[in-house]
């Protein structure tokens, strides 16, 4: 749940961690954030089509992680926040019956612009699914 | 084609630009809300009109990490909506599927924002084929990084208005497991079908064994030469001071201090914790082994730190020696 509290640029520190968020990932939020994102490609909702891709089941397409991504960030930072941008880099892939479990520090902070840089993980078991930034204006 | 040929043609093609591509529909609060909806974001920004109308959006707005996705084909691919180009902006990529390269994978995507968009507006993108990397070779096979860089736009009557950009990176690969097939999980089993990574089990030789049957039975065995009496580690057949070949062991206390130490950033290998700090311990005995450091935050190992042996089991029984620091 996004906090109503809006975190303020004042109080934000370099170094300081958020908190971790867990996701389950399911075969529902594989082909449900796919569909969402109008990403038809057959590898993130046919199990078939991603076995014969060499995947052991449908893996998430690479929106769908910018979506948790921002998720996860704005989840700490509220609503007033806006980003300036959001940058991944995808590894180990995201399938059905893993958790991918987010972390994040925030790497930098700028008074003159109020922005604030985060730094994230979302890890799986097999290494980490995404790593990146986001840039945030706060007010 | 010779090789040679058809990579010339690929890397011609670097800096071309290509025509705009439509969306399908407006920016709009359905889509929004169910995109919000599956990935759980509950920030009332973007699906509560009476809360954004107080922020200094004025309204609600669509998440940013959306911008692509409104102007993605859909289902039937290569259709876009009227008015969109007839170039195809993938044309490198259908280039490379025809010379055997027919997987691709997503790697980056560095989205940035000029602003939010708002419901009611139509946007579409331009793209410029940034870059092709030379040939490498990766876990999932053979193959390139295309780089594209997209710039969205919102149509206005007065002139359009840039409100974002995309820099969307592919490895665009010759899988190299297809010739070993996975197999089908089972439904509602998905889990067991996920490659399990373990930590790298030690190569245990008559000349080491003692030391991991010592470690099984929460031991830190040191082997002694009985020939002069001293100790050493990493364990060997033969004693460097007498070079004698006869030789037992000690149990060490299994106490010292951090003699040197490294922590590794990069790149992240799974099933370790980053940062993972690894040490170079001198055993009160006088002996130094490496290990893992436990306990410990990366900026606060000192040199000279005294440290204990605590033993961890990982895997399937696979026990390891770690050191924890002791408090001062």
């Amino acid at each position: 749940m996004t906090s109503q509290n809006t975190r303020r640029f004042d109080t934000v520190r370099p170094g300081e961690t958020l908190p971790a968020l867990p996701i389950p990932i399911t075969v529902a939020l594989i082909a449900s954030g796919a569909i969402a994102t109008r990403d038809y490609f057959p590898g993130h909702h046919d199990k078939d089509a991603a076995l014969a891709l060499g995947s052991p089941h449908v893996f998430m397409n690479i929106l769908t992680t910018s979506g948790l991504a921002q998720r996860y960030v704005e989840e700490w930072a509220g609503p007033a926040a806006v980003f300036k941008d959001l940058k991944i880099k995808l590894g180990a892939p995201n399938y059905p019956g893993d958790t991918m479990s987010f972390t994040g520090e925030v790497t930098h902070t700028d008074a003159a612009s109020r922005t604030v840089v985060v730094s994230l993980k979302g890890r799986n078991s097999m290494g980490n699914h995404v790593t990146g930034t986001a840039t945030l204006v706060l007010p | 084609m010779a090789e040679q040929d058809w990579m010339s043609e690929v890397r011609g093609m670097v800096g071309r630009e290509y025509g705009r591509v439509y969306a399908w529909d407006q920016v709009n609060e359905p889509m929004i809300r169910q995109w919000c909806e599956v990935m759980g974001v509950s920030n009332p920004l973007y699906t509560d009109a009476a809360y954004a109308a107080t922020t200094e959006h004025g309204g609600i707005v669509a998440p940013p990490a959306m911008l692509q996705a409104w102007c993605l084909e859909g289902l039937h691919m290569n259709n876009y909506p009227p008015g969109s180009t007839t170039e195809n902006p993938y044309e490198v990529l259908k280039l490379m599927e025809g010379q055997g390269y027919a997987s691709v994978v997503a790697v980056n995507s560095d989205l940035s924002f000029e602003r939010y968009v708002k419901p009611g507006e139509r946007l579409y993108y331009t793209t410029r084929l940034d870059a092709v990397g030379e040939q490498k070779t990766t876990a999932l096979g053979t193959g390139f990084f295309v780089t594209l860089v997209m710039s969205f736009f919102s149509e206005k009557p007065m002139g359009d208005e840039k409100v974002g950009s995309l820099l969307f990176r592919v490895f665009k690969f010759r899988p190299a497991n297809l010739a070993n097939p996975v197999k089908p999980v089972e439904e509602g089993n998905a889990a067991a079908a996920l490659p399990k990574y373990k930590r790298p089990r030690p190569g245990i030789s008559d000349d080491t064994r003692f030391f991991w049957e010592g470690v099984d039975a929460g031991q830190l065995r040191i082997q002694r030469c009985k020939g002069c009496g001293s100790l050493r580690h990493p364990p060997g057949p033969v004693c460097s001071s007498c070079h004698s070949f006869e030789w037992d062991y000690v149990e060490a206390a299994g106490t010292g201090q951090l003699y040197s130490f490294v922590v590794m950033h990069y790149p992240e290998v799974p099933p370790f914790d980053y940062p993972n700090p690894v040490g170079l311990i001198e055993l009160d005995e006088g002996v130094r082994l490496i290990a893992g450091l436990v306990g410990v935050k990366r900026d606060e190992i000192r040199i000279g730190q005294r440290v204990k042996v605590e033993f961890q089991t990982f895997d399937d029984g696979l026990t390891l020696p770690m050191f924890r620091p002791l408090e001062p």
